[in-house]
């Protein structure tokens, strides 16, 4: 960076130093402590690297929501995975899942065991695994929500006009929409505004998030992922917070769109359908998985492998659960740092690099500070 | 230990540390090995030389900005170089993957020799082996190399105090971001190139200022991270760091806020992290900066007296810790 770029940025993030801390004035004032949550977990992990906690007064609470997908995904998804590895199955998979827990082992012991897997940044890398090794079953590891389902699918797209016979996907995608309804529904938890993710957003589009406003008066602001972005997008929550009305920002309007990418999300429901999904920590939630239809049902590795998946075994000590809801700060939970941190994760929040526990660790234990969602 | 070798255990993060710690050290860390050098200080017939060996598994063998003949090269000379001497012999040990084709081999060679060349080194030594196809990958490079040390450099921690200046040499993470933009396939524009190179004339350049240089040190696997760590882990002082004052090149910079990597885990392999007392940090960068490998030197932050404590401002002023890397963030980066 240079040296006049990181000044004016420095200068912007002093203004919104200033106006937050106003904010805070304002809300001591009313004696009222605002309770803020990020959904997704790029925001998770841009608010713990560029310290951004460090600018919020104490009546500004920010709490962490479920959207690290690896941190909501079921051990029994991971226990399937694994089992592929130890069958012969080439599983090619993004890298934070080598390391997370299943029941019993993790990617990373059945690939120490012998086990073919394969880390990619891109899943158009297991296109390439599959055109490059037709003897094998190649199965990537479909995780990950709506950002991540469209280049999927458009990876699934691409693989069935080149008539790639070997490659399936062991789907967990999940939608974010349903997970928010949950939580905000929910009398145990109070969220007063949503940070809601660009990139998500880009796809889903900004009116997904009209009921948390229209109807549950939860102020909503769609932001980027640059540090500036987070601190206009927490700017914008507390201007709609305090003045009483809630809406829907878009602050990305240059890419999201009010309706969503239409493209992919055709091309989604092509492939796709909605059904029910479990969700470590916030249990069955309706409509919140997408699932490969029917007649796609040869990519589907479940089907394909004839894996039977089963409901993983937790650590029973994890709190990941909690604190994937904001009832818990990470540094609340007893093994946190102890026999817990990020080289023997006992829960995926302190695997993913998205994960609320991973990030609190990593970044000093400012993370999830201002914890308590709960009313 | 129960178990087996994860790749994890060869990120030079914390997995590694532990490796080395349960493993290597209650064994071998008697000797000069207890403080865990790149380089060891030894004596020989009342004369003082650095010893040191590294070995090379990258992957893919030719990357932009080198293969791993330079690399080869270039990891040793600049271990050699931040111990303080002036690199003199390595040896050469090949093993070969049956098939590897004689034209990749006589390019990676040629790039060994044109790095022993610009670093003043002499190849004095060496060994083949040739394995069956499928086991190994391609081509594993070792090197070993003793250096003669510069009498000037008193290098250690004792005489750190709070103010004194943390300095890089260039721009960091290029060498890690140029492996994994060349390994998954991602055509960026103007993307990483690798910066292997030797840091050797940098460490010669300052010699007359050696005095007031506490500690030198090339960020490679685990990158500057793990380095301001290893630094403080222990020791009386802290460091502070500050985000806008990285220096960084763009495509590395691209790459990095794609992937959501922290540059400050990503590899360097020509690039030269210094803590000096302040008022030597002007000359030294004077120095630098009339150098290519030099040129976008800078300060980057300073000794605090948080005992332990690495931290960071980001670049919008907010204060953070500065954690060792975990896991196998990018394995065979060298
Ligand atoms: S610290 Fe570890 S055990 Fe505790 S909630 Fe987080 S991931 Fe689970």
């Amino acid at each position: 960076m240079n040296y006049r770029d990181g000044f004016r940025r420095m200068e912007a993030a002093g203004h919104f130093r200033r106006r937050l801390a106003d904010h805070g004035r304002q809300l001591a004032r009313e004696g009222r402590v605002v309770r803020l949550m990020e959904v997704c977990g790029s925001h998770t992990m841009a608010i713990a690297r560029y310290a951004i906690r460090d600018f919020l007064p104490a009546g500004i609470r920010l709490v962490s929501g479920p959207g690290c997908p690896v941190c909501v995904t079921d051990p029994g998804y991971l226990d399937a995975a694994i089992e592929l590895a130890d069958r012969g199955v080439i599983v090619s998979t993004f890298g934070d899942m080598v390391r997370v827990p299943g029941s019993r082992s993790t990617l990373a012991q059945a690939r120490a065991e012998g086990g073919r897997v394969e880390v990619c940044y891109s899943p158009m890398s297991a296109l390439e695994l599959a055109r490059n090794h037709p003897a094998s079953e190649v199965v990537f590891l479909a995780v990950g929500f709506e950002t991540t389902v469209a280049p999927v699918i458009a990876m699934l797209d691409a693989a069935v006009s080149q008539g790639i016979g070997n490659l399936s996907l062991l789907t967990a995608f999940k939608r974010i929409p349903p997970a928010l309804a949950a939580l905000i529904s929910d009398p145990g938890i109070r969220i007063d505004g949503l940070l809601c993710p660009a990139h998500v957003s880009a796809i889903i589009g900004a009116d997904a998030y009209l009921p948390f406003a229209e109807t549950h008066g939860v102020a909503c602001v769609v932001a980027g992922f640059e540090p500036l972005d987070i601190l206009l997008g927490l700017d914008g929550l507390l201007q709609q917070y305090l003045s009483g009305k809630a809406r829907v920002d878009n602050q990305y309007a240059r890419v999201v769109k009010p309706g969503g990418n239409r493209q992919a999300l055709a091309l989604m429901d092509r492939y796709l359908l909605p059904g029910d999904a479990s969700w470590r920590g916030l249990g069955t939630i309706p409509a919140s998985a997408l699932n490969l239809r029917p007649e796609f049902s040869r990519f589907d590795a479940g089907n394909r492998h004839g894996l039977i998946l089963q409901p993983g075994r937790l650590n029973p000590g994890c709190l990941c659960g909690e604190i994937l809801k904001g009832k818990l700060a990470p540094e609340e939970c007893p093994l946190f740092g102890g026999a817990c941190h990020p080289d023997r994760p006992l829960g995926p929040c302190m695997v993913s690099s998205e994960g609320n526990c991973a990030a609190a660790f990593r970044y000093g234990g400012k993370v999830g500070m201002a914890s308590g969602v709960c009313a | 230990m129960k178990g087996r070798i994860l790749l994890g255990h060869g990120g030079g993060g914390r997995l590694s540390h532990e490796l080395v710690e349960t493993e290597i050290l209650p064994r071998f860390g008697a000797g000069p090995l207890q403080s865990l050098p790149d380089a060891a200080t030894l004596t020989l017939g009342g004369r003082r030389f650095c010893f040191s060996t590294d070995s090379f598994v990258v992957q893919p063998l030719e990357f932009p900005g080198g293969n791993i003949g330079d690399l080869a090269v270039h990891g040793t000379v600049n271990d050699l170089a931040v111990a303080g001497s002036r690199p003199r012999f390595l040896s050469l040990a090949l093993i070969l993957e049956e098939g590897l084709p004689l034209a990749t081999l006589g390019r990676i060679l040629d790039a060994v020799k044109r790095g022993a060349d610009a670093c003043g080194v002499t190849i004095a030594t060496g060994d083949t082996k040739v394995v069956r196809r499928g086991q190994c990958d391609g081509l594993y490079i070792n090197t070993a190399g003793i250096g003669e040390v510069i009498e000037e450099f008193s290098l250690g921690f004792a005489g750190v105090i709070p103010g004194d200046a943390i300095l890089v040499s260039g721009p960091i993470g290029d060498h890690g971001a140029a492996i994994l933009a060349a390994r998954e396939g991602f055509r960026i524009d103007r993307g990483p190139v690798s910066d292997s190179r030797p840091v050797h004339r940098l460490v010669e350049a300052i010699a007359p200022l050696a005095a007031g240089v506490r500690f030198m040190r090339d960020p490679t696997r685990g990158g500057v991270a793990t380095v301001l760590n290893e630094m403080a882990l222990g020791h009386h002082f802290g460091l502070r760091i500050r985000e806008n004052d990285l220096p960084h090149s763009p495509g590395t910079r691209a790459l990095a806020e794609m992937l959501g990597l922290d540059l400050l885990h990503v590899a360097s392999e020509g690039c030269l992290l210094l803590l000096c007392a302040r008022e030597l940090a002007d000359p030294i960068l004077e120095r630098w900066r009339t150098f290519p490998e030099g040129r976008q030197a800078q300060v980057i932050g300073e000794v605090t007296d948080q005992a332990g404590r690495v931290v960071l401002e980001t670049a919008i002023g907010g204060l953070r810790l500065v954690d060792l890397p975990s896991g196998e963030l990018l394995p065979r980066i060298c």
